[in-house]
């Protein structure tokens, strides 16, 4: 029922003198219940994005007001910095990730896991429960696991009989790491939309299929994955948006490095803008970041819009 | 009338994809790969919580098994200190504010758009609906600025205020939403009756919207009380920090002892994990659902 149809179906049944005191009771409310949110809101989400746009053309450090104008400068320093071109690598890396292990994975475990077998719901709360701890926390955790002295990783290697490898600390490895601990966190959430996405399909579809003679495989290729397109993309939005403002996790494992290996964009962003206090230059981060997201924003509209 | 029940949990079990039995040799191989997938995520969880229980010698000689002789003490330290309780609270009254802020503010405003038509109304939603396009850390450092302004660094305040005008745009989306979809017989009666829109929010439309509360609810309170970057940015009293930032100074300063930092990790995130497994049904669906609608 969309909203218009609501509330033209209000107007048609109050009466006149109930509808003029309605008209009467209607500005108190606007004026009691809106300026709250409006307020917060823009004094602490869209004033401090404009300021970030005008900030990123001086060269600022945070005292006093900004007057070393610097131009596109900034901006020019972000796209030659090398560890921030890293930062653009990673972040992509973290999305091929999703689409090539997280997709794939989460696919795999929600088929399983909504086909009757026992335990599913058992599964399936071990399986969300990575997504629910803190990203520090996890990252952390991860710390120990793959710590050559003390974790999980150096008992595996005693057991084998090989050297245990230090991936945190070598800057081929480091990312590879923290794929893994992002996939660990997120794959749950990423099955319970695969598992949502999979109820939606219409039941006498595969039934059809069962009918038509088609094999289990056949039916999942043919049937069930063509019907979960906008799940996928949903999925794959969302491992997108996430690459973006990895930080938490980054802090705990390696704090961006080792030599810049393991940078994303927020914690370039930290490194170079905050702990330097380099605000003008932090702004223009924020801003590239800003306008990534808000393309994403609207892409990811007009790909739902047309197909769903 | 679906939207309404946005905040039913997900039922995996009694929707199988189809109606045939699972051959025996496919259950197998089934049950294999869960237990793998399973034993990958729990393994660094238990061995998290068991090494907090060992020696660091012994924890360099044996990470995965359970300890030859319990150190208690690892454990009890960080229980009878007072940095614990201190951190553990300063997360949830943190949290219950951001909640209590989201949850108002949000469900106030979503009132207005969902059912007083007014000049602009349109065009305010799509203003709100800017927030959900980008997160805190684009503009932290203006944020920061404007917080330090405002007086409010390293106050309770100058981390609760942005992360609630952060959550304004999931908050008014998902309630306005819900609200819209209320039976709109509800409205007419009570306003025939000469009922006011104050009235019919307080005794009408929010009795009516638990579901919808409590998705927005969990998702602002697992959000604040995971929260990082923001406490990060605006507070430098050890005594104010919540736990996430605690894990890391106190791993700064016991980087040595493994042991203790993980002892320390595990009684940070116990909480966490008790709330999981008592309102599983709840979280899971919140937090699904909440993404997937906003």
């Amino acid at each position: 029922m969309s909203a218009k149809a609501v509330s033209s179906g209000n107007t048609l049944a109050v009466s006149r003198r109930s509808k003029r005191s309605l008209a009467n009771s209607k500005w108190p409310v606007l004026i009691l219940f809106l300026p709250p949110a409006l307020l917060l809101f823009t004094v602490l989400v869209i004033l401090p994005m404009g300021e970030a746009a005008w900030y990123s053309f001086y060269n600022w450090n945070g005292y006093g007001s900004p007057t070393q104008w610097v131009g596109w400068r900034n901006y020019q320093l972000i796209f030659r910095n090398s560890a921030f071109t890293q930062a653009l690598i990673n972040n992509g890396l973290i999305v091929l990730a999703s689409l090539c292990v997280q997709v794939p994975l989460a696919l795999w475990l929600a088929t399983m896991i909504s086909s009757r077998i026992k335990g599913a719901l058992f599964f399936r709360l071990i399986f969300f429960l990575p997504y629910v701890l803190a990203d520090v926390a996890a990252g952390m955790i991860w710390r120990f696991v793959y710590d050559g002295d003390f974790g999980l990783v150096a008992g595996i290697s005693q057991f084998i009989g090989v050297e245990p490898p230090f991936w945190l600390a070598d800057r081929d490895l480091a990312m590879y790491a923290i794929l893994g601990v992002v996939v660990w966190k997120y794959f749950g959430f990423h099955m319970m939309l695969f598992i949502a996405g999979l109820q939606a399909i219409d039941k006498s579809v595969l039934e059809a299929a069962d009918i038509d003679g088609a094999t289990g495989f056949q039916k999942f290729r043919l049937v069930t994955l063509p019907l979960l397109g906008s799940t996928v993309r949903l999925s794959v939005f969302f491992a997108v948006v996430g690459s973006l403002q990895l930080f938490d996790m980054i802090m705990p494992l390696t704090g961006g490095g080792p030599s810049n290996s393991t940078q994303t964009m927020v914690t370039f962003l930290y490194n170079f803008g905050v702990t330097r206090m380099q605000v003008g230059f932090g702004s223009a981060v924020g801003v590239v970041l800003f306008v990534i997201c808000v393309t994403l924003a609207f892409s990811y509209k007009r790909v739902f819009m047309r197909n769903d | 009338m679906t939207e309404i029940s946005t905040a039913q949990p997900i039922d995996a079990a009694s929707a199988p994809t189809s109606g045939q039995r699972i051959r025996a040799g496919t259950q197998v191989y089934m049950y294999v790969s869960l237990i793998i997938v399973a034993a990958i995520v729990v393994v660094p969880l238990i061995s998290t919580a068991l090494g907090g229980f060992k020696t660091l010698g012994e924890l360099r000689g044996n990470p995965f098994g359970l300890p030859t002789e319990w150190q208690w003490s690892n454990y009890t330290d960080i229980i009878v200190s007072k940095r614990y309780w201190l951190q553990m609270s300063n997360s949830l009254i943190i949290a219950l504010l951001t909640v209590f802020l989201t949850l108002t503010f949000g469900a106030m405003a979503a009132f207005c758009f969902a059912h007083i038509r007014f000049f602009g109304a349109d065009y305010l939603v799509n203003y709100f609906l800017i927030g959900l396009m980008f997160p805190a850390a684009t503009a932290i450092l203006p944020l920061y600025i404007r917080i330090r302004d405002l007086g409010l660094i390293d106050t309770y305040w100058g981390v609760v205020l942005p992360q609630v005008a952060f959550g304004m745009g999931m908050s008014i989306m998902l309630f306005r939403n819900y609200f819209r979809n209320l039976p709109s017989e509800l409205f007419d009666a009570a306003f025939v009756d000469g009922c006011g829109y104050m009235r019919f929010f307080w005794h009408i439309t929010l009795p009516l919207s638990r579901p919808i509360i409590a998705t927005v609810g969990i998702i602002s309170f697992v959000g604040s009380w995971n929260s990082y970057i923001v406490p990060l940015i605006m507070l430098n009293s050890e005594s104010r920090y919540p736990w996430p930032l605690g894990i890391m100074i106190y791993r700064g300063e016991f980087s040595t002892e493994w042991q203790l930092v993980l002892a320390f990790i595990t009684l940070t995130i116990l909480p966490t994990i008790i709330a999981f497994f008592l309102a599983q049904k709840h979280i899971i669906a919140g937090l699904t659902a909440g993404a997937v609608k906003s």
